[in-house]
């Protein structure tokens, strides 16, 4: 099949099968999203960020934990250490690129986790509403009501330092703005004519939520987990900054960052490197999560 | 006598991912102190004429014509400011649902004493004054109080009163409806109608009269055009409607239901590709 | 028999100081075969009466029966499967991530079909889709598409009665002239029972033989369809509403 063939099977108006159907659907999005440049440019540091986590033994110049006193404190470019060293001699690059597995590690679960429980938690007290929706709710303002780093401290404090952990705590302190999207989406879908429509076939509450709501509501999640990326970076660097994170010597970004301020006046690419990692993919996931957010509008999608 | 609005080869044309859509291709019309009515059904680009008209069609989206007059002004060469002061004192337009189109936090005399106020020097006192004769004009009970309710205060009928007596007021000489009683119910539609139509009438201004509904303008137009797929199809004088000769337009005419005389079957429209391929037909006079 | 029998139906919405009634007190019934209109202006009460016989309201009071037997506040699966709903808007009706082949998949294996594939094709047949319309997504598709897919999907479990909300009031004339032939084709077919709603008395007059005038939540009259061709009602308010109406279709 040739280029052009392809891409006018992808772009039909008038797709013959349920595979065909779906490939389209991608297509039209995928190309909304590449005319955002910026956007574009955020996916393509976060691949890059992806590969380099995945190929970090093989982009690695050194070990990132083997420590070398006789070379500490090194400035960028001698030696062969591109980003310098740090106080105890190791290659900063080096532990740049396998941070980036810890960062990715730490996103992806909360990705998961908390938007998964906002979504339940948001979908079922909107469309069940009464007293269910009150209960709910009012728990998720609770949550709400905390700053979120404190409330993260304290789960970390009482579960024991560690990334899991931290992990946890970010996650549950992180789900109630999505379940208070997730609940506005519902209040809106419940009452629109589709909605009615599957109840006159008899379809059950289970099946109109999974089936019907989420994938609406999926959409609105989606750009704003992308948006908080960043957010949840910087919390999970926080509290790496503070030790209740990843600990040493691991070489997670906000305990690098943490490490290097006792040197920022004199040495300071020890902190500011991996500060300006944090800021690069924080700025990526932020410019992908305003493509995102063109491309899946649900008040687009009907037109 | 002089036309108020000469309109030549206009086109309305949109890009899209597979190139270009156009939605006006080529019309040409002419509109003198006659109530001229434009007929179609969705997607013929009738809206999209009235609006073009009033430079309101919005990027990407692009207009062009050989010849866009409207009285001593060219329009097509007319800036934002110019067409700010067109809009309202030369030329009007009234939108389908009220609901969309009057302001939700400004009482109906505040919005309506504004329309009036931006286009002349005149004091509250006489703006207020005549807000109320206006509301009266279009037969609204009570125009002291109506004054001062709120959009959601007042029905779709008298909003849409209230639309026309705002439009109006700044004394425009052209008005354009784009489906002025299309949210409205049946007999609701009729009364909005005949204000608007006596209202047009008494002041010799020109009127647009945009709908789907060719029965309807045919009772409150002296001349129409019928649209199809961006062309005009057929100019018709109202009363001659029965005389129409393109099949879509007897299409249009008989697919409607008729309570007095019933049939068992409507006659559905056969779309012929040709007919939107043919040139489009001049209203110019 | 009659397939629809209401007597004395009051449906409000909202509790207390705050509740107002939409339908007062309506009584009508619709024999099985017949198609009989339910006609009114906006906020008259008429498409709160086919949300109530539908179950998507459970705010009334009074006695609904369907084919003799009293309806309670919760409508069972074998309800459904006899009375169907078409939607006033194609636009709203239709879930805009699901394709057509989704939307019918889905209520066929609802109601327990299993030779899901056949009946897809049969049903987008039926309403003069054709096959090639089966994966396509509700913004692939035209209102008077859109609405063919509902009217599919209220046939899909084969019912004998439809309620059908103002099918065509947001489609444009020629395009409502085909749906009203493919509904008036589709109740000879099946043998359908049809109770309508619309504000147009003309599309009433050409698709039922008996009408309810609805007022203010009111049944103010019930008359045949003769009757009012000859534009003979009593009640005032039957007489403005056919009086605008005859005068909106008449030619200058």
């Amino acid at each position: 099949m040739t280029h052009q063939t392809l891409r006018d099977w992808l772009l039909t108006d008038t797709p013959q099968s349920r595979r065909q159907a779906s490939a389209a659907a991608w297509y039209a999005g995928w190309l909304k999203l590449k005319r955002n440049t910026l956007a574009m440019a955020g996916l393509i540091v976060l691949i890059a960020l992806i590969l380099g986590a995945l190929c970090a033994p093989l982009l690695a110049t050194q070990d990132p934990f083997v420590q070398d006193l006789g070379a500490r404190l090194l400035a960028p470019g001698t030696d062969g250490h591109i980003f310098g060293t740090d106080s105890l001699g190791r290659d900063i690059w080096s532990r740049l690129i396998y941070g980036a597995r810890i960062s990715l590690y730490i996103v992806a679960l909360v990705a998961v986790v908390a938007p998964l429980l906002g979504l339940i938690i948001g979908t079922v007290a909107g469309y069940a509403g009464g007293i269910l929706d009150v209960v709910l709710m009012r728990f998720t303002d609770i949550f709400l009501a905390f700053p979120r780093l404190i409330l993260a401290l304290a789960f970390v404090a009482a579960l024991g330092a560690g990334i899991e952990n931290a992990v946890l705590a970010i996650s549950l302190t992180a789900w109630p703005p999505y379940a208070r999207i997730a609940r506005a989406e519902t209040l809106t879908i419940r009452n629109s004519d589709f909605i009615h429509a599957i109840k006159l076939q008899g379809a059950g509450p289970l099946r109109i939520i999974t089936r019907h709501v989420w994938p609406l509501c999926i959409s609105s999640l989606v750009i704003r987990v992308t948006l908080d990326m960043a957010g949840i970076i910087l919390t999970a660097a926080g509290l790496g900054f503070l030790g209740l994170g990843a600990q040493p010597p691991s070489p997670e970004w906000g305990a690098m960052v943490s490490e290097g301020r006792k040197y920022i006046l004199d040495y300071w690419w020890v902190a500011t490197i991996p500060g300006l990692a944090i800021f690069t993919i924080s700025l990526a996931f932020n410019l992908l999560g305003d493509g995102l957010r063109d491309v899946l509008d649900p008040r687009e999608a009907g037109k | 006598m002089t036309n108020l609005l000469d309109i030549e080869n206009l086109r309305v044309r949109f890009p899209t991912r597979q190139g270009h859509f156009d939605a006006v291709r080529g019309i040409s019309f002419s509109l003198g102190r006659e109530r001229l009515g434009i007929v179609g059904e969705s997607g013929s680009g009738k809206s999209m004429t009235g609006r073009a008209i009033l430079k309101l069609i919005r990027k990407p989206g692009e207009v062009t014509a050989d010849r866009m007059q409207m009285g001593k002004t060219d329009l097509r060469t007319a800036s934002d400011r110019q067409m700010r002061k067109i809009r309202g004192r030369h030329a009007s337009m009234i939108m389908q649902d009220p609901k969309f189109s009057l302001n939700p936090v400004m009482s109906v005399g505040q919005q309506i004493t504004e329309a009036l106020t931006t286009h002349e020097r005149i004091s509250r006192l006489d703006a207020r004054k005549r807000a109320i004769q206006m509301l009266d004009a279009v037969a609204i009970r009570d125009p002291e109080r109506v004054m001062g309710l709120y959009p959601h205060e007042v029905s779709g009928g008298m909003g849409q009163r209230i639309m026309i007596a705002m439009m109006l007021i700044p004394d425009p000489e052209i008005l354009i409806a784009d489906e002025p009683t299309s949210a409205l119910d049946v007999s609701v539609q009729l009364s909005v109608l005949e204000i608007m139509d006596r209202l047009v009438t008494d002041r010799g201004m020109g009127l647009i009269f945009i709908s789907h509904d060719l029965n309807l303008v045919s009772q409150f137009c002296d001349r129409i055009l019928i649209m199809y797929a961006g062309r005009i199809v057929e100019v018709c004088q109202a009363g001659k409607l029965h005389e129409a000769q393109h099949p879509y337009t007897i299409g249009l005419l008989n697919s409607v239901p008729d309570l007095q005389h019933p049939r068992p079957r409507l006659d559905v429209l056969k779309r012929d590709p040709a007919w939107s391929a043919a040139p489009s037909v001049s209203a110019l006079t | 028999m009659s397939a629809i029998d209401l007597s004395d139906l009051t449906v409000w919405f909202g509790h207390g100081a705050e509740r107002s009634d939409a339908v007062k007190s309506a009584s009508f019934s619709v024999d099985t075969g017949e198609s009989f209109g339910l006609v009114g202006e906006s906020g008259s009460g008429k498409s709160t009466v086919l949300r109530a016989i539908s179950g998507l309201i459970d705010s009334w009071a009074g006695t609904m029966q369907l084919d003799g037997k009293p309806l309670g506040r919760r409508r069972e699966r074998s309800f459904y499967k006899a009375v169907q709903m078409v939607f006033q808007d194609p636009y709203a009706s239709l879930h805009p991530r699901h394709t057509v082949d989704r939307v019918l998949g889905e209520v066929l294996k609802l109601h327990g079909f299993s030779d899901i594939d056949a009946r897809i094709d049969k049903l987008l047949d039926d309403v003069g889709l054709g096959k090639g319309f089966r994966f396509r997504y509700p913004h692939q598709l035209s209102g008077g598409q859109r609405q063919r897919v509902a009217i599919a999907r209220a046939l899909a479990p084969e019912p004998r009665i439809v309620l059908l909300d103002e099918p065509t009031s947001a489609l444009d004339v020629s395009v409502q002239a085909e749906i009203l032939n493919l509904l008036s084709d589709l109740r000879a077919e099946r043998g359908l029972t049809y109770l309508m709603v619309s504000h147009d008395l003309g599309v009433i007059g050409h698709m039922c033989e008996r009408i309810a005038v609805m007022q203010q939540g009111r049944i103010v009259e019930l008359l045949d369809v003769a009757q009012m061709r000859k534009l003979s009602a009593e009640h005032p308010y039957t007489r403005h509403l056919l009086d605008s109406s005859v005068r909106a279709v008449r030619q200058a």
